[in-house]
């Protein structure tokens, strides 16, 4: 914005946030604590509790099966909290590989992997994915072989999805917690999948 | 958290596997079903439930009797003419009832 | 174009995807914490805001920032709905701004 000297102005919108929210407490409709709550309540939304989800499943068949019929339920039996929400859980297969996108906004599961990335929300993925998903996963750096079908989830109303990534060769002997911790944001929108490397 | 009440609910005219076309037109308004899918045929793969209009919501009003939504499978190929991959890739997207037609 | 909304941009061409992501600054993290603060209290719904966003002219939906967008279709909302007034908020944010010179 522009330089005023010493007084360093509010953006046009930072003013906005402020004045709204001022407006907002002073008529009783919100309180700073709640507000200040509720943003501690997104910043503990990470990717972590998707990776829970997903390594649960991973090691518990009956588990998976439950959160492939019923992923809201199945989260909540983890003690998530999914308010109102109806979450979707989408399997790869070696047959078939699932990646999420919202063309008309910016539609997420925030309440397991937290507040989406600026990509996912740019208009050059939004444009793309549902168009060329192969040339964009290709740019995340993910070749989709053409004997796997790629199935794209345009989350255009109530449902919100989350991919349940394929579990990788090589971690049979590995315990829960150790599986959740290769299993990124990116590899649970579908656009990576987890390496025992955790890369 | 008491459970609310069911609001009322139009009824469902599709199931599963059956083939769909989507309504190509273009209104005004809040509209939640993409243009690039308008006029393309493709297969209801399961009925999500029912909610409340959002073309109403967005204007301030109750958006009932709540519409079923359906998720709705379609082949890239049929979708984009020129697309790039292989016959079997689809994409799936959340349509709701008033916007389709039995194909 | 009417036709096809601005943000209606499925299967537009587009260039690469740049994988950008910053840290949300406490500001944008208040207005997410407004607006679902809202929601759940049903002062607002999700399609009233993004019926907001949408109605931004083309040239503004592209320059703004998500949050940016968010807090101008929050307050636009709450305005349609009286929750706040215009005068309101034009004061409000003169005395704001004054607070803010004078440190």
């Amino acid at each position: 914005m522009n330089d005023q000297g010493a007084y360093k102005p509010f953006t046009y919108y930072q003013l906005m946030e402020t004045s709204l929210r001022e407006l907002l407490v002073e008529k009783g409709i919100l309180s700073d604590e709640q507000v200040n709550a509720e943003v501690a309540a997104m910043r503990a939304r990470q990717p972590e509790r998707g990776a829970r989800v997903v390594a649960r499943a991973w090691t518990e068949a009956a588990y998976k099966k439950r959160l492939l019929a019923n992923a809201t339920a199945a989260c909540e039996e983890l003690g998530l909290e999914i308010p109102g929400l109806h979450l979707v859980a989408v399997e790869n297969t070696p047959q078939v590989h699932n990646a999420i996108v919202c063309t008309l906004c910016s539609c997420y599961p925030r309440v397991l992997l937290g507040i989406p990335p600026d990509w996912y929300k740019s208009r050059n993925y939004r444009s793309r994915m549902v168009r060329e998903p192969r040339a964009v996963l290709a740019e995340f750096g993910l070749r989709i072989p053409d004997g796997t079908q790629i199935r794209v989830h345009d989350s255009t109303a109530d449902m919100r999805y989350l991919v349940l990534p394929m579990r990788p060769k090589g971690t049979e002997d590995w315990d829960e917690a150790r599986l959740a911790g290769i299993v990124t944001r990116d590899a649970m929108i579908g656009v990576a999948v987890p390496t025992v490397t955790g890369g | 958290m008491p459970k609310l009440a069911e609001p009322p609910a139009v009824a469902a005219k599709f199931k599963a596997g059956d083939r769909v076309r989507v309504r190509k037109t273009a209104p005004l308004g809040h509209i939640r079903t993409p243009f690039y899918i308008r006029g393309h045929a493709g297969e209801i793969e399961r009925l999500c439930g029912a909610f409340p209009n959002p073309e109403e919501l967005a204007q301030m009003r109750s958006g009932l009797p709540a519409q079923p939504l359906y998720r709705v499978r379609f082949r890239q190929k049929e979708v984009w003419p020129d697309y790039r991959g292989p016959d079997s890739d689809v994409v799936e997207i959340e349509i709701f009832q008033h916007w389709l037609e039995k194909a | 174009m009417i036709e096809r909304g601005h943000h209606d941009m499925g299967g537009q061409p587009a260039g690469k995807v740049e994988r950008t992501e910053h840290d949300y600054p406490e500001w944008e993290r208040r207005v997410d914490a407004m607006v679902q603060l809202l929601r759940t209290r049903r002062k607002i719904t999700v399609d009233e805001l993004r019926k907001n966003i949408e109605a931004l002219p083309p040239e503004a939906y592209d320059r703004l920032s998500y949050y940016e967008k968010w807090i101008s279709s929050l307050t636009q909302t709450l305005i349609q709905r009286g929750v706040i007034t215009s005068d309101e908020l034009g004061r409000k944010m003169e005395q704001v701004e004054q607070r803010a010179k004078a440190g």
